[in-house]
C-alpha cells in the first residue's frame, strides 16, 4: 500500500480504491455477482505531471479515471484531490472541485452532442458554472478556439462538419474551459490516424507548459504513453501491477506482466525489432468476475510459483519511487 | 519482369453515393512474389481494403464498380472471372482473414462446422477427413483440447481465439496467398504478439504469400519483407522493408515515420506533426494527392500527380521532389 504522507507536490492522492459493479440475473434481478473492475489501486499524481495508465483492454483503466472523478460512487478507498477527500463531498462543494477536474474522451464522435454548434459545447460549462455571462462567452470561447488551434470562425459550425483530430480539438477546448488544474485524458487518441495523433499529442504538451496543468493519461499504445509521461502505471485485472518514473520503468521493468507487454509492442524499425527478445504471453486475460486467487496475473505469468495462487502480492516500493506487485521482483533488481 | 504470382495493374474503383462518386483506389498497380510477405500500410480511407476487394470479386456492387485494370492469378484475370469461379480461388487458392472474426463467423454454427465446409466443399474431403482435419488445424493455430472445442460456438471462443480460427479457415485448403486486412488491430498487444508469432511460425512451415494490411508501421516492419504505403487511393511508394525505414523518400513516409513515438525512444523530443487532413476523395486528383500537406511542395506538384519513379533498387516513391535536395527530382 502507498501510504505516503501527502505533501504539498501532490495534487491527488488514490488509497485502495475499489469500483465493483454488481452483476443481476434472474426475474427478481438478484445480484449474483460482481465485475471487479477497480479493485484496489493506489497512488498519487504529482502537480504538474503527466502520470501514464497502461494496460490492455478492459482492464478497468476508464474505471479509474472515472472512478476518481465520482462520476461513480466507489465501492471502496478513498481520492484526495488537494487535500481534499472527493468520496463524501456533496452539492456546491462538489461542484466547485469538478471545475478543477476535467476529462477527454476516447470517441470524439459519441462524446460530443451533435445537436450542438462548437460554440455552444466549448460555452456550455462557462454557463453551467456560471463563470461568464453575455459576450463575455463569446469572447472566452474564441480564445479557447485558439488555443487549441482551431479557427474562432468555426465557432458557429456542428460537430459533423469536423475531421476526428478537429473533434478532439473541440473536446480539448471544453476541457480548459474552466481553468482546470487536473485533466484526466482517457484514450485521447486511439481513435485518430497516425499522423493526426501526432498534433493531438503535441496539443496537449503545449497547453500543460502554458497552464501547468497536471494529467492523468490513460493509453493502451506503450509507445505514446513513454512519450508522453513522467510516470507510468501499469493495470492488470483491475490492479496496478508497477509504477515508476518512465525511464525506469521502461528501461528496467520488475514485474513480468510489464515484462511481457513492453517485449510486446511492435517497434517501427526492422532492426531493431529483429533484434529483441520476445515474451509470448499464453492464454487470454481471465474476466474480472472471477479473478484468479492470490496474483491477478498468475494464470498467464511465465515464473509463476505455488506461492503465488495462495496469497496476493503486496503492492510494495522496491526501489525509491519504483513500486511493483510480484513476490518475486527482485530477481529483477 | 520478376514472376508474380499475382499480378495486379492499373485498378480503379469506385463508389457511387448520394454526395459523389468516391474515387477509393486511382490506379493501383503491384506485384506478389511467390512465398513473400507483402506489407500494406497507409491511414483510414486510403484505400488498402478496397484494393484487396476488388482483386477479390468482393466489392458489394451497387455502390461500387470495379472501373479498370486486371489482376491475374494462375494466368487468369480475377476481375474476369465468373462469380462461381472466383468464389472457388478465394475458398482454395486465396485465403483471406479480416478484422473483425465475429462479422465472418457464422454465430449460429459451430466452429467445426464452419472448419469442415470449405473442406468437403473445395477439395472433396468426406465428412469424417474433414472432421479430422479440422481439428488438426484448431491446434496448428495453438487452440488447446481441439477436438473438443470443435462444437463451440463463436462466442465462446475469446478474440484472440476466433482470430486464430480465421487463420485456421483461411489456410484450411493450403492457399498459395494469405490476404489479411488489419487482422490484428482489434486486439490487445499482447494477443497480437501470439497471432503475428503464430503466422511467422506458418509461414516457415507452409510458405505461403502473405498481403498483411495494417495502419501499424511497427508490426509490418517486424513481418513484411516488401511494403506498400497508400495515400488517398495510390500507392505513394514501394520499397524492401529494411530500406523503406532507413531510407524513405516520399514525404507522407517520411512524415508518418517521423510522427511515431518509439517505445525503445531515449530522449523525449517533440513528435513531427503532419498538419492538415488525409484528403477527401470525391475527384480523381489531377494534383500530387498530398500536396496541401506537403512542406516540399512545388508548383509542379500542383499540375501534374507524380507516378512511381525509380528512387534506389527496388525502390519506387511517387514523388517530383528528392527532399534530400529539395530540388526537382
Ligand atoms: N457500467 C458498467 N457495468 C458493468 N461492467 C462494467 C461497466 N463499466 C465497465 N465495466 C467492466 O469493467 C471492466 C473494466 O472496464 P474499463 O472500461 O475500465 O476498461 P478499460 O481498461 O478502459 O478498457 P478499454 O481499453 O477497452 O476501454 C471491464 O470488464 C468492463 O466490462
Ligand atoms: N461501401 C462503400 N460505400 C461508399 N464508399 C466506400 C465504401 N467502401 C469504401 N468506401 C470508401 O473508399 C475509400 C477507401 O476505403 P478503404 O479501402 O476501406 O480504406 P482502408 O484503407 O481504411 O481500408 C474510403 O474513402 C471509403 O470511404
Ligand atoms: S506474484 Fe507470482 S504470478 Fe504474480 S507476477 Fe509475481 S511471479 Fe508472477
Ligand atoms: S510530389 Fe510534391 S507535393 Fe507531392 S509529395 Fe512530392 S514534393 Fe510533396
Ligand atoms: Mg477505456
Ligand atoms: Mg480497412
Amino acid at each position: 500500500m502507498v501510504t505516503k504522507e501527502m505533501n504539498n507536490d501532490t495534487l491527488l492522492h488514490v488509497d485502495d480504491l475499489k469500483m465493483h459493479f454488481p452483476i443481476h440475473r434472474g426475474v427478481f434481478q438478484r445480484q449474483v455477482g460482481a465485475v471487479r473492475a477497480v479493485d484496489g489501486v493506489s497512488f498519487d499524481v504529482k502537480r504538474g505531471e503527466t502520470l501514464g495508465l497502461v494496460g490492455e483492454s478492459g482492464c478497468g483503466k476508464s474505471t479509474t479515471g472515472r472512478t476518481i472523478l465520482q462520476l461513480y460512487k466507489p465501492t471502496g478507498g478513498s481520492v484526495t484531490f488537494e487535500g481534499t477527500d472527493l468520496v463524501n463531498l456533496k452539492g456546491e462543494q462538489m461542484r466547485q472541485m469538478r471545475r478543477k477536474m476535467q476529462m477527454i474522451f476516447q470517441d470524439p464522435y459519441a462524446s460530443l452532442n451533435p445537436r450542438m454548434t462548437v460554440a455552444q459545447l466549448v460555452g456550455e460549462p462557462l454557463m453551467v458554472h456560471n463563470a461568464a455571462t453575455g459576450a463575455e462567452i463569446n469572447e472566452r470561447v474564441a480564445h479557447l478556439l485558439e488555443l487549441v488551434n482551431l479557427n474562432p470562425a468555426f465557432a458557429t459550425r456542428y460537430p459533423h462538419e469536423f475531421s476526428g483530430g478537429q473533434r478532439q480539438r473541440i473536446g480539448v477546448a471544453r476541457a480548459l474551459a474552466l481553468q482546470p488544474s487536473f485533466i484526466i485524458c482517457d484514450e485521447p487518441i486511439s481513435a485518430l490516424d497516425v499522423s493526426i495523433q501526432a498534433q493531438v499529442v503535441n496539443l496537449l504538451e503545449e497547453l500543460q507548459e502554458q497552464f501547468n496543468l497536471t494529467y492523468l493519461f490513460i493509453a493502451h499504445d506503450l509507445s505514446m504513453v513513454r512519450h508522453i509521461s513522467d510516470r507510468v502505471a501499469v493495470m492488470y485485472l483491475g490492479v496496478i501491477v508497477e509504477l515508476a518514473t518512465r525511464d525506469e520503468l521502461y528501461a528496467k521493468p520488475l514485474h513480468p506482466y510489464t515484462q511481457a507487454l513492453l517485449s510486446a509492442v511492435p517497434i517501427p524499425d526492422p532492426v531493431a525489432d529483429a533484434k529483441r527478445k520476445r515474451t509470448i504471453l499464453q492464454g487470454d486475460v481471465p474476466s474480472p468476475a472471477n479473478p484468479p486467487s492470490g496474483c491477478r496475473f498468475r494464470t498467464r505469468c511465465p515464473i509463476a510459483e505455488a506461492v503465488c495462487a495462495e496469497s496476493r502480492p503486496e503492492f510494495r516500493e522496491i526501489r525509491p519511487g519504483h513500486f511493483v506487485a510480484c513476490f518475486f521482483a527482485e530477481r529483477f533488481l | 519482369m520478376p514472376d508474380f504470382i499475382l499480378d495486379v495493374q492499373g485498378l480503379e474503383t469506385t463508389f457511387r453515393t448520394p454526395d459523389g462518386v468516391v474515387h477509393a483506389v486511382n490506379g493501383v498497380s503491384f506485384g506478389l512474389l511467390e512465398g513473400e510477405t507483402l506489407g500494406v500500410v497507409g491511414e483510414s480511407g486510403c484505400g488498402k481494403s478496397v484494393t484487396m476487394l476488388s482483386v477479390l470479386g468482393l466489392i458489394p456492387s451497387p455502390p461500387g464498380k470495379v472501373e479498370a485494370g486486371k489482376a491475374i492469378f494462375s494466368g487468369q484475370d480475377l476481375l474476369k472471372m465468373s462469380k462461381e469461379d472466383i468464389r472457388h480461388v478465394r475458398g482454395a487458392q486465396i485465403g483471406m482473414v479480416f478484422q473483425d472474426p465475429m462479422t465472418s463467423l457464422n454465430p449460429v454454427l459451430t466452429i467445426g462446422r464452419q472448419l469442415e465446409e470449405p473442406l468437403m466443399l473445395h477439395i472433396g474431403m468426406t465428412k469424417n477427413q474433414a472432421r479430422e482435419r479440422a481439428a488438426e488445424l484448431l491446434s496448428m493455430v495453438g487452440i488447446p483440447n481441439a477436438k473438443d472445442r470443435l462444437n463451440d460456438y463463436p462466442h465462446q471462443y475469446s478474440g484472440g481465439m476466433r482470430q486464430r480460427v480465421m487463420i485456421a479457415m483461411a489456410l484450411s485448403c493450403s492457399p498459395q496467398i494469405l490476404i489479411a486486412d488489419e487482422p490484428t488491430t482489434a486486439l490487445d498487444v499482447t494477443i497480437q504478439a501470439q497471432i503475428m508469432d503464430l503466422v511467422k511460425r506458418l509461414r516457415d512451415e507452409l510458405g505461403m504469400a502473405i498481403i498483411w494490411i495494417t495502419h501499424d508501421l511497427g508490426v509490418v516492419a517486424g513481418l513484411a519483407q516488401r511494403v506498400l504505403v497508400m495515400y488517398g487511393g495510390f500507392i505513394i511508394e514501394e520499397a524492401p522493408v529494411q530500406e523503406l525505414y532507413s531510407n524513405p523518400e516520399h514525404p507522407y513516409t517520411i512524415g508518418l515515420l517521423g510522427s511515431l513515438p518509439r517505445v525503445d525512444e531515449k530522449e523525449r523530443t517533440k513528435l513531427f506533426s503532419i498538419e492538415g487532413q488525409p484528403p477527401v476523395l470525391y475527384q480523381k486528383p489531377d494534383a500530387c494527392p498530398f500536396a496541401p500537406r506537403c512542406k516540399w511542395a512545388m508548383e509542379h506538384c500542383w499540375q501534374e500527380n507524380p507516378p512511381l519513379l525509380v528512387v534506389g533498387p527496388e525502390h519506387r516513391a511517387a514523388c517530383w521532389v528528392d527532399t534530400r535536395t529539395g530540388r526537382h527530382r
